[in-house]
């Protein structure tokens, strides 16, 4: 006799607390803290602050603990959470160029007003396992330099000034916010360059690699990668002034390509954008080189059809909460579309052996 | 969850999502936009429906959860429970007590009334999108009413296999306007698609909605010399003896043996609760004991 | 209604609850074209109906414009409207809703009737109040199961908005605490 499986809730509530006991590992070695999280593993919650679409640096580090450190899962949790947020207004837009920079660097020219700042890089660091950490990690205090004042200009301001590198044209229009509105094809820069910041950091490493090595290739200099802290404010209506509200730890790249020119364009620099929450340098510099290969229509270069030119291909795949639940679905139960394509596949292998059949006949009857 | 709004979603949302549900019923079978947000279950797990139910319910509502026509799968387990704590509408097994019902990949077999509303999740919502990727032409495509790709596609099957190699998901022109994807349900269920309830459907990652108004027309694509034809197992089911239902095949042993069972569980429990019983089964009430 | 409505009242008691039983009303005249249903729950300064208040509550926020149409706009309508919705008011060739009566309204070529690619980027109007001068029409197509009857103001001009059909614009037709719609899919003939 068939009983058919019930207990689906059950079942649920089991994998649940199966899940969070996973989670906690070991009971004999001691609980994490999402001030741990916070502040000893800044990157990974830097990259869920960007990819979540939301500044704050504790919900990150909790939701890191919450997915046991599955980054997607991560961002997949901030991501629900912000959406369920009131929103009070606006800010005014960040000024980088103001930017109280810890990390700036620029592969363009030897040195530039505000200086070469190597800041804290594992560039140059030697790939090796330092066993010592597995001990202890306490380091010894570094030496503090004072505060360097002097403002620390974008170096593609120098190439402006010459007039060499591509204009930017300035708008105080609102942006689309893609959050808000559905995507729509042809897009424009405001959307990609979100889209970019939200998108995943391996996708979008991965288009950008993709360009140097030959698809829409665009040869990229690091004109300025900066990291560093903005203030953030907002205009109060009662106040009739701006105040300020916060601040946030940036990363931003802008890259100077090559261009020779085209029917629309004369030969001069271009450039490409990145800017992502916190520390995130290799986010920063590949989604400037995405941006930069999705510029050629308004440049007026070829379409090469590469995918990192594909505007629709790029932002409709770049976004790893959509991409990981789309993939993930096909384990959820499709037993009635398997069940209608296995008679579908039966028929039609029967049809095919009774006509092989008959075609065999035929021949037999006409030898 | 009392720190969340009724059915979860903020206002705001829900009127955004109600307007995109007006406009689908205005113009049924075409997709209408919509800002889908992200909700706290993965996208291609139901979003799109969930948030068309949660824009669709009231308190008084009764509302049932299926996949793959059954209540107990996991995924439907989880959003009734969603809804059951969100918005605390009562639940239902029984199909002709819910009032709205949010289904993945079939129809009740029971004909749906006036007085309820399907809700399926979609995952694909573009029926042309697996023979043009492109959004931007497959909206070019619906704008001039240009489907004779998918009656290239339609016709290719039948030349290469003798028949259209599509089992579920399978086309339809929706008043004789739109090529609207049923979302995957079985061919089976398409001729249910003409039903006296309202039909909503939501695709979250995709950002669309669409509606079929009820008493729409209804058509599965076909060709005058190979008529659309809805298929199913050619056997009664063996719990509840029904023939004229959707069945499952179940792999009982190593040997092969299978049986056939009613994929709409609470169809498959109605019958066997007015007596039928089929090839395997007992009449209900016996296999507790048993 | 004996209380004076201001600017600051007339809003839903409950607004999740009381927006989704609106809703399912205006869904379901919306896809059953002919059919009335009742929709009450907010009030609007004059002359709008208890209908269309809360019709203009359940849909609209800063993300619609809305028209109003002739008497509609008045300036305690405005403040009511803008008090409780955030919705900008527009001008009729902007509208994403409309409301006033059919008089005010007309003529139907102001209204932005979607476009081919987003048949949906189209207005919806609501008539509201008075419907002396309406006719009987004879209703059929998606949503209707044989035919239906519902008392029109022009059917002439309706019978060319569903001309246009996947482009043109809908209707809510508000009476009271009555709603009851028309689509643009739906054919009408002259007589009940």
């Amino acid at each position: 006799m068939y009983v058919a499986v019930k207990g689906g809730e059950k079942a649920i509530d089991n994998a649940h607390a199966w899940l969070a006991e996973e989670r906690r590992g070991d009971t004999s070695v001691a609980e994490l803290s999402v001030a741990q999280i916070r502040e000893q593993l800044s990157l990974a919650v830097n990259r869920v602050m960007t990819e979540g679409s939301l500044f704050d640096p504790d919900l990150a580090a909790l939701a890191i603990k919450q997915s046991r450190g599955d980054l997607i899962e991560a961002v997949f949790l901030i991501r629900a959470y912000r959406t369920t947020l009131p929103r009070f207004g606006a800010t005014l837009p960040v000024d980088t160029g103001g930017m109280a920079c810890d990390r700036r660097i620029s592969a363009t020219f030897k040195d530039a007003p505000g200086g070469q700042v190597l800041g804290p890089t594992f560039d140059y660091t030697h790939r090796l396992l330092d066993f010592k950490l597995a001990a202890e990690g306490e380091v010894v205090p570094v030496e503090t330099g004072a505060p360097r004042c002097g403002p620390t200009p974008h170096i593609t301001e120098f190439l402006q000034g010459e007039d060499i590198i591509q204009r930017e044209p300035e708008s105080d229009a609102v942006p689309g916010d893609l959050t808000r509105e559905p995507m729509e094809f042809p897009s424009n820069r405001a959307l990609r360059l979100q889209s970019l910041t939200r998108g995943d950091e391996g996708f979008i490493l991965g288009m950008a690699y993709s360009t140097q090595r030959g698809y829409a290739r665009n040869h990229a200099f690091v004109g300025e990668l900066r990291i560093g802290k903005v203030p953030v404010e907002m205009e109060i209506p009662e106040l009739g002034f701006a105040i300020e509200i916060g601040e946030l730890e940036l990363t931003e790249c802008e890259t100077v390509n090559q261009f020779q020119g085209s029917k629309t364009e004369p030969p001069q620099f271009t450039r490409g954008y990145g800017l992502v929450f916190g520390q995130s340098e290799r986010k920063s510099i590949a989604m400037a080189l995405v941006d930069r290969a999705l510029r050629w229509k308004e440049l007026g270069e070829d379409n090469l059809g590469a995918a990192a030119q594909d505007e629709e291909f790029v932002l409709s795949h770049s976004d790893n909460i959509q991409a990981t639940g789309f993939l993930e679905h096909i384990k959820l139960p499709h037993y009635v579309d398997f069940q209608s394509e296995l008679e579908l596949v039966r028929k039609l292998r029967r049809e095919a052996e009774e006509r092989l059949k008959g075609e065999f006949t035929a021949q037999e009857a006409a030898e | 969850m009392s720190d969340y709004n009724f059915a979860y979603l903020d206002e705001q949302t829900k009127r955004m999502i109600r307007r995109a549900i007006l406009k689908g019923l205005a113009v049924p079978g075409y997709q209408v936009p919509f800002a889908s947000r992200e909700m706290p279950m993965p996208y291609g797990w139901g979003t799109g429906g969930v948030q068309v139910s949660a824009a669709t319910l009231t308190p008084d509502d009764t509302f049932k959860v299926i996949d793959q026509g059954a209540d107990d799968t996991t995924n439907a387990v989880s959003i009734r429970k969603f809804f059951e704590n969100t918005a605390g509408v009562a639940v239902t097994e029984e199909t002709e007590k819910a009032t709205v019902i949010q289904t993945r990949h079939r129809i009740p077999e029971a004909e749906l009334n006036e007085d309820q509303i399907l809700v399926y999740q979609v995952p694909i919502p573009e029926p042309l999108r697996f023979l043009e990727p492109r959004e931007t032409e497959t909206r070019k495509m619906h704008s001039l009413e240009e489907y004779g790709l998918m009656h290239v596609k339609l016709y290719e099957d039948i030349s290469q296999h003798g028949d259209i190699a599509t089992a579920y998901a399978y086309p339809v022109m929706v008043s004789d306007r739109y090529v609207m994807d049923p979302s995957p349900i079985p061919k089976f269920d398409n001729p249910k698609l003409e039903m006296s309830a309202i039909q909503l459907f939501g695709a979250g990652r995709e950002q669309r909605i669409y509606a079929v108004p009820p008493h729409t027309k209804v058509v599965s694509l076909d060709f005058e010399d190979y008529p659309f034809e809805a298929s199913k197992a050619d056997h009664p089911c063996d719990l509840c003896a029904a023939e004229d239902s959707y069945l499952d095949e179940v792999i009982l042993d190593d040997a092969g043996n299978r049986m056939f069972v009613c994929s709409d569980t609470d169809y498959c429990r109605s019958r066997r609760a007015a007596g039928h019983v089929g090839r395997l089964g007992t009449e209900l009430g016996t296999e507790d004991a048993a | 209604m004996s209380v004076q409505t201001t600017q600051f009242s007339g809003g839903f008691q409950n607004a999740p609850t009381d927006a989704a039983h609106a809703f399912r009303a205006a869904m379901t005249v919306m896809a059953r074209p002919g059919e009335t249903r009742e929709l009450t729950g907010a009030q609007a300064p004059a002359p709008l109906s208890e209908a269309a208040a809360t019709l203009l509550l359940t849909l609209c926020d800063p993300e619609t414009g809305v028209h109003l149409a002739g008497g509609a706009n008045t300036a305690d309508v405005r403040q009511w409207l803008t008090f409780h919705t955030g919705a900008p008011l527009v001008s009729a060739s902007k509208a994403d809703f409309a409301i006033g009566t059919w008089a005010a309204l007309c003529p139907l070529s102001t209204y932005r009737i979607g476009t081919a690619e987003y048949p949906d980027r189209s207005a919806t109007l609501i008539v509201d109040g008075d419907t002396e001068a309406n006719s009987e029409a004879t209703l059929t197509g998606p949503g209707i199961k044989d035919a239906a009857h519902l008392s029109l103001p022009d059917i002439q001009t309706m019978q060319a908005n569903a001309q246009l059909y996947p482009l043109g614009i809908d209707f809510f037709f508000t009476n009271g605490t009555q709603v009851a719609a028309l689509p643009r899919s739906t054919q009408i003939s002259v007589g009940g």
